[in-house]
């Protein structure tokens, strides 16, 4: 069986400037922290160059003139030690000082960086989560930030060090002889010529890695999930072979992929001892001749070349690093062009004006905004000719011919038109993709469809705030998702403002008390990943406590009692029934006796509704909805 | 860590022992080229003999390319030895997981076994990778340069060790410390994974909610507690470097001064200057190298545990059964069976079951939310083991049976059910890989799947996505029911598994396994009445025991539970 193949192969960023501008300007506000890491990069990396420059008068100027000397004076050698001395500190002081403000750097703009992607998460429409899976979007957060991190606290101060010392070094190797300078750039060239080499193949095995990878662990999850299945059919022997053949391929790729980055380090190396012999030998031999007679531009002195032979070892390990940091920069800016990608989907637009206000009505009818909660509501409607029109909230729900698709040309909703009268209960029946969800995702907006199509109290919906028609709203989903918290701070999660005694008030209406009360803390019981120690059937009681506790005008349930058994369910009618009182409801069940005491249900088949009516309307009509009913007709 | 090591056999095994041994001979081509440098100064230089120059240089030439050639094969060794060993690792992990039972598998949870396969896994063969190289390299580094820099000018060297033990004891330090530091800033990413996590999942309810500004003030909590543990342990780190280079610099410092003198009086040759300045290098160099392994092994020593406690997990079912007795028939008999997922007799989901089923009997189950109906079919195929009392199938316990054999004969359907990527047969083919067609379709029809299946383009070549996703609930139903009938089963179990079928169909399957397996036991796990009342038998759970056993007639008349069941399914139905 071929396990499913996922995409994970290393991608190039696609605009390393611009990606690499607006990194720079999440670092704008640390302006000052850069300079002064700059600063301390330059002192630090220079201190070194400098301080191996100095081998050389102390060598020719401060020891071999004293060689032989009666009583010897050493103060001059004692001057310029100190003097090292202190150039030594600074540069440590230095080292130290970059990377402690590179910590803080680092540290507080991916705080931002997260924070924005997060915010803007929030804001982004349902469609965004739709189409990409939690892993992907949770990649951007770990392996995405994480690479940005290396870059930043790493390969950045390391690139401008290695830049100022590769100079540095090599400005040094001209003054100190230009004839071994000339061998330097001959090496470095056969050098940079191997990376070449090494480098270019390890990037092909680096790929096929990465999609080894892919396909090994996407074989565990699958496994590792279906385990049970595995149990049942006693096909454990089969999975075991299976994957040992992909793992096998695994090794092979990354063996291959790994040799090549493993064996560039001592090679790079090995191949500066190389230079460093070859320089020895030349450098001694001009020393030697040197001094014998004047060579003019090839002479060379003994310290001039023990300087040198040094700057041959730090030569090389700037650039090795380099060539290193080079492919954790270009990872980093591909992480960072996904992260930018995040955060430049478009949000949902919100352009509604329409707001929800607590107000109070006069036994005229008038109605007034009022600053405290009343427990009734308005929709504050200003108009463009300034003045402002008070709304009572009443839960009338009006669809007129509304066509949608999730995509342009796959069209999944068909000329929708139904009017709930406020305090009506309506349902939708019909198989799964028939579009009985979707109906409810737009009256929420969670997708939109053309103005003037979708009425709320007689208001455009997209006239209205978000925020405020959400709130107006309350749904119980078919999965229901829990929080990490307590099970009081879950049915909180409805109305922030509710007090412990409406919270209990809301689970014992949807008879959740009992099973509450029987968890380990009561209320308090602490649910973590998702409430996964709770059963289904629970968890959607919890899901109905928490809508009870809203308590909005209008009321969405979307298969909100498919896990609970009917006896419970029957349980549950009364407090469901008490829960939908004076409100309007819309409730999509696919078992019918949920749906029997509907005002009107709907059915739909491929997005059009093809019968409506009352339950014993529809009976009596024999269609589609009394084969359902007597089992005649299959729900999928 | 040493446990894992265990896994390693033959090359893999012949690559980690001969990439030290590479490595030994690479750190003495180095460590061996400044004493060399060394002599060209001191001899070659001091006595202006150009040939000298030229045969210590051409050796120190060849040096560093046998280092280069030592290095390069310890690089490739190494990565043969890793990669086969995080090979091992997985393979052995994944062997022990496929061998859990239903109750090691609820103690881990996938996802968790899933991390610990994957990114466990990487960070412990990076591990594994830093230690054959480095671990082996800076020890022998340091060794190997210090008898040099001692027999080149032992009284110079007594710098090293002052400087040697400051510096291990400082770097010592600074690991210790930071520890438990890096330990708490992981906590803490893992609470900020958790909680985007969960906004992931919950987008819906956070939307329908209008809880945005709440969920970012959370995150806000969370990430900002990331930033500055962060803050704080890294602030320890970034001490490594400049220490470092505190010390290299007084060190240098020491020898150009005493050197200095030394070489002036007479004790020393100028050349010795370069050389010592070397080994200062390599010396504090591989003290460095060893702090940085050691964090890297501390890191990982986490995943290590992650990747050990699960290969210490015993499977809870241990296959040890003597002899491999047949299963004679479908009979199945619950002698004072009671069951605790924890173990313990205080907390049972199932209590005091005493129940015969004869071979070829229709039987089904129902109760409520909770009354662990499908917690005592689970016991029949032995997928759990009784806490107390014995199962038997066929005449026999459970336990004597091999599990294979045991499971071939009792097909069971799964609740929560899982089709795999890969072709319709494909699937099919997990219940008897060699079936044939006439066999799969036979199956087919007898789930009510074959018409729907040919209805696909592609028939029974159709692929499927990972889990089933392009088929609908029923029909996913269906393929699974299918499924377990190619293994031409002595007992079926459906554990509600026509939930999304229609009634009609329903029936129909029913109907099907009434003609086509009648000496087929059939146990029936159902919400619907309708699905179960022609049983033989109706089992009425209730909170764990079995409240009544009787025919649907039986049971309307005498049993309250079931009656209400009933009813509250039957209300309005004309």
């Amino acid at each position: 069986m071929p396990p499913a193949h996922k995409n994970m192969g290393m991608k190039k960023p696609k605009n390393a400037k611009g990606t690499l501008f607006r990194i720079l300007s999440y670092l704008s506000p640390y302006k000052w922290q850069l300079i002064i890491v700059v600063i301390a990069v330059i002192i630090s990396s220079g201190a070194g160059v400098a301080g191996t420059y100095f081998l050389k008068p102390i060598v020719d100027d401060y020891i071999v003139p004293l060689i032989g000397a009666q009583n010897p004076n050493f103060s001059g050698l004692l001057h310029i030690v100190l003097l090292l001395a202190i150039i030594y500190v600074a540069g440590a002081a230095c080292t130290y000082i970059y990377n402690r403000v590179m910590v803080n750097v680092a540290a507080g703009s991916l705080y931002r960086m997260r924070m924005d992607m997060f915010t803007h998460m929030q804001k982004l429409p349902i469609r965004y989560f739709d189409t990409r899976t939690h892993g992907e979007i949770m990649s951007r957060y770990t392996n995405d930030i994480d690479t940005l991190r290396n870059m930043m606290s790493q390969s950045v101060p390391q690139l401008i060090s290695s830049a100022i010392t590769v100079i540095g070094v090599f400005v040094m190797m001209l003054i100190l002889s230009v004839p071994l300078t000339i061998l330097v750039v001959l090496m470095m060239l056969t050098i940079f010529w191997v990376i070449k080499k090494v480098g270019g193949k390890s990037s092909m095995y680096y790929r096929s890695q990465q999609s080894a990878i892919g396909v090994v662990n996407g074989y565990i999850e699958e496994m590792i999930e279906g385990q049970r299945v595995v149990k049942v059919f006693c096909h454990e022997e089969e999975s075991k072979k299976n994957f040992d053949v992909i793992n096998e391929d695994l090794c092979t790729a990354s063996t291959r992929a790994n040799t090549f980055a493993s064996i560039l380090m001592p090679i790079m190396n090995n191949l500066s001892y190389v230079h460093y012999a070859l320089t020895a030998v030349i450098g001694a031999s001009l020393a030697i001749l040197s001094g014998q007679r004047d060579l003019g531009f090839f002479s060379l002195g003994l310290g001039a070349l023990i300087s040198f032979l040094q700057y041959t070892r730090s030569f090389a390990q700037p650039i090795t690093q380099v060539s290193q940091q080079f492919n954790v920069i270009l990872n980093a800016l591909a992480g960072a062009e996904r992260i930018f990608a995040l955060l430049d989907e478009k949000p949902e637009v919100d352009d509604g004006y329409v707001t929800l206000v607590d107000a109070v009505i006069d036994e005229d009818g008038t109605v007034h905004e009022a600053d405290h909660h009343t427990g009734q509501w308005a929709w504050k409607h200003p108009h463009s000719d300034g003045t402002l029109t008070y709304t009572p909230v009443r839960g009338a729900v009006e669809f007129e011919n509304v066509e949608f698709g999730y995509e342009p040309d796959k069209v999944v909703l068909h000329g929708i038109s139904l009017y709930a009268k406020p305090g009506q209960k309506i349902a939708f029946v019909g198989s799964t993709g028939a579009g009985k969800t979707t109906i409810t995702n737009l009256i929420n907006r969670f997708y939109d469809v053309p103005d003037g199509k979708i009425r709320y109290d007689g208001i455009n919906i997209n006239k209205i705030k978000k925020a405020d028609l959400r709130r107006s709203l309350s749904m119980v989903l078919q999965d229901t998702h829990l929080f990490t918290g307590t099970v009081m701070d879950n049915i909180r999660y409805g109305n922030l403002q509710a007090t412990d005694e409406e919270v209990i008030a809301a689970a014992k209406l949807a008879n959740a008390d009992w099973f509450i009360r029987h968890l380990p803390q009561g209320y308090d019981t602490v649910l973590t990943g998702d409430g996964s120690n709770l059963s289904q059937g629970q968890r959607q009681l919890l899901a109905i406590a928490r809508a009870a506790v809203a308590d909005p005008p209008v009321l969405i349930l979307d298969e909100a009692t498919s896990s609970i058994d009917t006896r419970t369910e029957a349980l549950i009618e009364k407090g469901m029934d008490r829960l939908m009182e004076g409100r309007t409801v819309f409730v999509i069940a696919h078992r019918l006796s949920t749906v029997r005491n509907s005002h009107a249900i709907m059915v739909l088949e491929h997005g059009v509704i093809i019968e409506r009516g009352s339950h014993d309307q529809l009976i009596a009509q024999r269609g589609k909805y009394y084969q359902l009913y007597t089992g005649m007709f299959e729900l999928s | 860590m040493r446990e894992l090591l265990k896994l390693l056999r033959g090359k893999y095994l012949w690559m980690t022992i001969l990439t030290p041994i590479l490595i030994i001979g690479e750190v003495i081509m180095e460590v061996s080229i400044p004493r060399l440098m060394a002599d060209i100064v001191n001899v070659g230089i001091g006595n202006k003999d150009i040939g000298y120059v030229a045969t210590r240089g051409g050796l120190m030439v060849v040096m560093a390319l046998l280092s280069l050639c030592f290095g390069a094969f310890a690089g490739w060794t190494a990565s043969i030895a890793g990669m086969g060993f995080g090979k091992e690792v997985r393979k052995k992990m994944f062997y022990r997981i496929q061998d859990f039972s239903f109750s090691n598998v609820d103690r881990f949870s996938p996802s968790s076994l899933i991390t610990r396969m994957t990114t466990d896994i990487t960070n412990t063969q990076n591990a594994f990778m830093m230690v054959i190289r480095m671990m082996v390299r800076a020890p022998i580094m340091f060794v190997s340069a210090s008898i040099m820099a001692i027999t080149l000018n032992g009284e110079l060297s007594l710098i090293f060790l002052i400087a040697v033990p400051i510096l291990g004891v400082v770097l010592a330090l600074i690991i210790k410390e930071a520890y438990p530091r890096f330990q708490s800033m992981l906590k803490r990413f893992d609470f900020l994974n958790a909680k985007i996590q969960e906004n992931l999942i919950g987008i819906r309810v956070v939307k329908a909610f209008v809880r945005g500004d709440y969920e970012n003030e959370g995150f806000e909590k969370a990430a900002a507690a990331v930033r500055d543990t962060q803050k704080r342990a890294e602030r320890l780190v970034v001490l490594n470097m400049p220490i470092m280079q505190l010390m290299v610099y007084s060190c240098i410092l020491a020898v150009l001064w005493l050197g200095g003198k030394m070489i002036v009086v007479g004790d020393m040759g100028t050349g010795d200057l370069v050389s010592f300045i070397s080994y200062v290098n390599q010396i504090l160099m591989s003290l460095m190298m060893v702090a940085m392994s050691f964090t890297m092994l501390v890191i990982s020593k986490a995943s290590v545990s992650r990747i050990v406690e699960v290969l210490h997990e015993t499977p809870d079912i241990p296959d040890d059964a003597e002899g491999d007795p047949q299963v004679a028939d479908g009979s199945i008999e619950f002698d004072k069976v009671c069951f605790s997922y924890k173990g313990d007799l205080s907390s049972c989901a199932l209590r005091d079951i005493n129940l015969k089923i004869a071979s070829g009997e229709t039987v089904g189950i129902i109760g409520g939310t909770g009354s662990s109906k499908s917690t005592l079919v689970h016991l029949i195929p032995r997928l759990y083991d009784v806490t107390s009392g014995s199962v038997k199938v066929g005449g026999r316990d459970v336990r004597e049976y091999k599990q294979e054999t045991l499971r071939n004969e009792v097909a069971m359907v799964l609740q929560k059910n899982v089709l795999f990527t890969g072709t319709i047969r494909d699937n099919l083919k997990w219940g008897n890989k060699d079936a044939t067609d006439e066999e799969i379709i036979e199956a087919c029809k007898a789930a009510q799947a074959h018409d729907f299946i040919m209805s696909f383009p592609r028939g029974y070549d159709t692929e499927m996505g990972q889990g089933g996703v392009n088929v609908s609930g029923g029909q996913k139903q269906r393929l699974c029911i299918a499924r377990a009938l190619l293994k031409k089963p002595k007992i079926v179990i459906l554990d509600d598994s026509t939930s999304a079928v229609d009634t009609a169909t329903d029936s129909k399957i029913r109907e099907a396994f009434r003609r086509e397996l009648a000496d087929t036991t059939t146990i029936i796990i159902a919400q619907r009445i309708s699905s179960i009342s022609d049983a033989d038998k109706i089992i009425v759970l209730d909170n764990g025991r079995i409240n009544a056993v009787g025919t649907h007639e039986e049971l309307m008349k005498n049993n309250e539970i079931y009656r209400e069941v009933y009813e509250s399914q039957q209300k309005g139905v004309a």
